[in-house]
């Protein structure tokens, strides 16, 4: 197939995706940012990402699939558009991050792993983020949020309730 | 934004910059960047390693060797091409200071890599970020394409001859990668799975070519180095641990931050005075010293100096220099749980002692703290640590089991408090259900 015209990655990524396999000495290098950014745009690791990015980097589908799936932060299945990740590991923890963490399932009403019915949530309790000294931490999608309290819970989720709605009136299919 | 914390006996020289805004390359060549790149350019490969070894500093990773000497072990006539690698795997639990170097000083890191690959005679460098940090990533590649614009990166750096190229790589979520060959593999695109030593990187290391792999604190402490003269960096430190470190002091104290203090600072005042104490006047508990790695000391063994040495002899280790603090409300059996489950999920699932024994501790312990325990657990969470130690191909078994035998050891008397069903003495969170 020709890359060019059959890419399922918008035409942004596709050349960014282009560039890279040539900027390392070996192709293959590129395979786990290109997941990764991939997975930024799509969501997650459908059957049609594993199948271009394997194309892309001339390696099978399945050897794709096999480094896939050792990294934590790739998934196979969609989550939501804003993917809570509270840390709950030792400094984290505390802190707190317990508490946090159930503040977090008692407002969205569901649990670690779960999805909200709107599909804008979804929480996932994960290991350090790397932010210790500003326990306890969370991450929503790629954003750090520093020493959380339960009472901050609400307003981070009206902040990114408010992005969603402004995103969904910026879309063009609106 | 993570918050900037200070101390008056901080001496900062990798954190001078921080707060500066040196990430912007202007500010950074104002306070004196790059000088130390052009100097060591002039000056050659010997006169670099001959500093560096003069300097003692040793791997801010944690495992704490001289980085002089690695250096020094890369072959210098090579068929194959020889690269630098920077480590910013950042994922030790306890550990964030590398966090700060890159959102606050990314030039340093690229300084420090170019230094490294004049020393080994490289062309080519990688700086590897943790796939979490995707804004620090972005702030390492707006730098790096500032440097490529000055030329000071690129076919002819600083207006030499010499050609040096840096390329930036995200990981996607993976402690192990923090492993220097399990790093290697994930770079070259595959599973993050370690490789038997020897062969060493600094022989054949990355696409096969020789390879040395620094923390990203230590190339950010590189540049300082050479500015300041090895001997000079060396003075900072105590006897074979040169120049300061970034400690990270997380956990129930007054005043939570990366401070930097020299090597060999003494572990006590950094909790009390830099830290300002244990949180609302309790009393402390225990302290685990260098990431959720190394094992945890006791309050009375805790008047010791924070070098890899000290530390050493006191039966622990500097590790990554994260130092976690735990007050007398914390339960150490759930301490205990919540770090062998990080390690459980970190396991990359080669070697079995780690892959079992992990997996076995985690079981054991969660029985153990929801009050189904039964008196021969300790002795058996015991025998699964001490079956994992030296006994996997990467250190990260190690890294697993030593934590949990210090816990045992130490905190026996609170494990059997957890005995015949009895809930958890400090429990919040536990449901226990007595049968």
């Amino acid at each position: 197939m020709s890359l060019e015209t059959m890419s399922i990655f918008s035409p942004r990524l596709a050349a960014r995706f282009d560039a890279l396999v040539q900027k390392y000495p070996v192709k293959r290098s590129a395979l786990i940012p290109m997941l990764l950014y991939a997975q930024d745009e799509i969501g997650y690791l459908s059957d049609a990402v594993i199948a271009e990015v394997a194309e892309r980097i001339g390696i099978t589908e399945l050897d794709v699939r096999s480094v896939a799936t050792y990294y934590s932060m790739l998934r196979f299945k969609p989550v939501g558009q804003y993917n809570i990740q509270v840390c709950t590991n030792i400094s984290c923890m505390l802190r707190g991050a317990d508490d946090l963490s159930e503040r977090f399932q008692e407002e969205l009403g569901i649990r670690p792993k779960g999805v909200t019915a709107d599909g804008v949530f979804s929480l996932e309790e994960v290991e350090c983020i790397g932010a210790c000294c500003w326990a306890p931490a969370v991450q929503v999608n790629y954003d750090f949020l520093d020493e959380l309290t339960p009472e901050h819970v609400p307003g981070i989720l009206e902040a990114y309730r408010g992005k969603a709605r402004q995103a969904e009136g910026t879309a063009p299919h609106a | 934004m993570p918050r900037l914390v200070s101390h008056p006996d901080e001496v900062k020289i990798v954190s001078q910059r921080f707060g500066q805004g040196a990430a912007k390359i202007d500010r950074y060549l104002e306070l004196g960047g790059y000088a130390s790149a052009k100097k060591c350019l002039e000056q050659g490969p010997d006169w670099i390693i001959n500093e560096m070894k003069a300097s003692n500093l040793r791997g801010r990773g944690g495992a704490g060797f001289p980085a002089g000497m690695k250096w020094s072990f890369v072959p210098k006539k090579s068929d194959k091409p020889k690269y630098v690698l920077v480590n910013g795997d950042e994922s030790e639990p306890g550990t964030c200071k590398d966090h700060l170097i890159f959102l606050h000083d990314p030039h340093a890191i690229i300084e420090g890599t170019i230094i490294a690959g004049l020393a080994i005679g490289a062309k080519l460098g990688f700086i590897y970020l943790r796939g979490e940090y995707r804004y620090l990533l972005e702030i390492m590649e707006k730098a790096v394409a500032d440097a490529y614009a000055r030329g000071f990166l690129g076919k002819n750096i600083f207006g030499s001859d010499t050609e040096f190229q840096i390329i930036t790589q995200t990981g996607a979520g993976a402690y192990e990668v923090g492993e220097e060959s399990a790093l290697m593999e994930s770079l070259e695109g595959k599973r993050g799975v370690p490789r038997i030593k020897p062969p060493f990187p600094a022989v054949v290391g990355l696409y096969g070519g020789p390879t040395i792999i620094n923390n990203a604190e230590t190339i950010a402490t590189v540049p300082h180095v050479i500015a300041m003269g090895g001997a000079a960096f060396a003075e900072v430190g105590t006897p074979r641990n040169g120049g300061t470190r970034l400690f990270g002091i997380s956990g129930h104290v007054e005043r939570p931050g990366v401070y930097e203090l020299p090597m060999g600072y003494n572990l006590k005042k950094m909790i009390y005075e830099v830290a300002g104490g244990v949180r609302g006047g309790r009393k402390l508990k225990a302290v685990v010293p260098g990431g959720s790695s190394t094992p945890v000391l006791l309050p009375e063994e805790i008047d010791i100096g924070m070098d890899f040495d000290q530390v050493g002899k006191a039966g622990s280790m500097l590790g990554s220099g994260g130092v976690v603090v735990l007050d007398d409300q914390t339960c150490m059996v759930e301490f205990a749980l919540r770090t062998i489950s990080f390690y459980q999920h970190e396991s990359c699932g080669w070697c079995t002692p780690c892959r079992e024994g992990t997996d076995w501790l985690k079981k054991s312990l969660t029985r153990f703290h929801a009050g189904f325990g039964a008196a021969k657990d300790i002795d058996n969470i015991q025998y699964l640590a001490e079956n994992m130690l030296g006994r996997t191909f990467c250190p990260l078994g190690d890294a697993a089991a030593m934590p949990i035998l210090a816990f045992v050891k130490k905190f026996r008397k609170e494990f059997e408090e957890h005995l015949n069903g009895k809930p958890c003495p400090f429990a919040k969170h536990v449901e226990v259900t007595v049968v």
